[in-house]
């Protein structure tokens, strides 16, 4: 029953090879073998939105994946946004610029979320914004910063054609 | 939060698939999108042996043009059937409720066959599968059937799938006719699941009359239901005679919903009972509008 099974799967560009049972989760997959505690686990049942990665290209939660499922897929988490280590992502410039986070704990599922929203909805009034943040949970900013980021962030991105 | 051990199958075919499901019986479990089995799977509300995942069966994914109406494959991704244009076109109501369900992430995933088979009274695939009296085709190792939507949803999370048998295809007609659709859903922050919600189809004759009605509830009872009273009381009259608001109250006597936390028992009866008035009123303004474009 609690047989290994090897993994592999392509994590922010790079091949990342494992083992694990078949219960192992994608998101515990990601943190302990690949190393990427961006993502954060909150609920582990799929409500909270933290533990949000991109599995080729789509936005989705890696705790109701199991790592198994994933394999040969490609994977982007949090750390994966930025070009390189001295570049942010536009929206997590815009999170910075526009108060978009208190604790942080929440931050990398809310980034990913709104980077695959924009590239989905590049113009989006608040309204859509509203509703396309409403799959992650942020207990401490009211939503207020993070709905300001994703405007900052949409105008950014439209401007310099990444979109 | 983690779930029990299990052993993990990844077949190709449905004939592999329902092999599998011969072998192990109500032991093992297909796998869809996940969005509802592994959370009961990590909260252990439930264990199974055996997984039989289901995302490597390509048979099982896509919209197919089906006799002047679709057939959608059980794995086909909510996220697809939102965009599908042929499903949009010929089953307005799927197009409708799918924004609705969860998030965009949970909709990258879940499937319309998961959310029908996992029969959530408060999901919206199985009220408007009723309300459109949609037809599952099901697999086993001994071959295929259908069963109605008027008897696929037996009770809660139960349904006419037996655990040897795999979901594999849902079918919805087209209405060949002037009509309207409109669904809509009352929850208490985007995404959550429904205290109440309605799927309403409205079709007339050429003169504007009423001659076929669907009404579909979810979350107002132990399975999703038909709003019988509502259907009965709109048919044979003209669109523009119909008082929705009045008429919806009728939908409160085809209810059966429970008291929770979230609402009480005379709450969702209430708020539902307007919400189907609303709706209706929505799907019959679409019908006038096809009707003064036509």
């Amino acid at each position: 029953m609690a047989d290994q099974i090897p993994l592999s799967m392509t994590v922010n560009g790079q091949t990342r090879r494992g083992l694990g049972e078949a219960r192992l989760t994608l998101a515990d997959f990601l943190r302990e073998q690949a190393h990427c505690t961006g993502v954060h686990l909150g609920c582990e049942h799929g409500v909270c939105g933290s533990c949000t990665v991109l599995m080729d290209g789509e936005a989705v939660r890696s705790c109701l994946l199991f790592a198994v499922q994933a394999d040969g897929a490609g994977i982007t988490t949090v750390e994966g946004l930025a070009p390189d280590d001295e570049t942010l992502h536009p929206v997590q410039e815009a999170f910075r610029d526009c108060h978009g986070l208190q604790c942080g704990f929440c931050t990398p599922g809310f980034v990913v979320s709104v980077a695959a929203f924009l590239e989905a909805n590049p113009d989006p009034s608040d309204e859509e914004i509203r509703h396309g943040i409403s799959g992650n949970l942020c207990r401490c900013t009211g939503y207020q910063g993070i709905v300001a980021a994703t405007r900052q962030a949409a105008a950014v991105m439209k401007g310099s054609g990444q979109s | 939060m983690k779930p029990a051990p299990f052993e993990y199958h990844a077949p190709e075919t449905v004939a592999d698939v329902v092999g599998l499901l011969a072998e192990h019986g109500d032991d093992a479990k297909p796998l869809a999108g996940g969005q509802s089995l592994v959370p009961l799977l990590a909260m252990r509300l439930t264990r199974f042996e055996h997984i039989v995942d289901l995302n490597r069966v390509d048979e099982l994914f896509g919209v197919s043009l089906d006799n002047g109406g679709i057939s959608i494959g059980a794995m086909t991704r909510q996220a697809a059937v939102e965009t599908d244009t042929a499903v949009a076109d010929r089953v307005p109501l799927l197009h409708l409720a799918t924004p609705h369900i969860g998030h965009f992430q949970i909709r990258n995933r879940g499937t319309i066959g998961g959310s029908i088979a996992h029969a959530d009274p408060a999901s919206e695939y199985p009220a408007v599968m009723l309300a459109l009296d949609g037809v599952a085709e099901i697999a086993s190792a001994s071959g295929f059937r259908e069963a109605p939507a008027a008897e696929f949803f037996e009770s809660t999370f139960m349904t006419a799938v037996a655990p040897d048998e795999l979901l594999v295809a849902l079918r919805f007609s087209a209405w060949d006719q002037p009509a309207g659709f409109a669904f809509d859903e009352i929850a208490r922050r985007s995404g959550d699941f429904a205290l109440a919600g309605a799927a309403v189809g409205i079709g007339t004759d050429a003169a504007g009359r009423i001659n076929r009605a669907a009404v579909g509830m979810l979350g107002v009872g132990p399975t999703p239901l038909r709003a019988s009273s509502v259907e009965a009381a709109l048919m044979g009259l003209a669109t523009s005679d119909a008082d929705p608001a009045e008429i919806g109250r009728l939908a409160a006597e085809d209810m059966d919903p429970i008291g929770d936390v979230h609402a009480s028992v005379e709450y969702r009866r209430r708020a539902g009972s307007t919400l189907v008035g609303r709706v209706l009123a929505n799907a019959l303004a679409q019908v006038n509008t096809e009707a003064g474009n036509g």
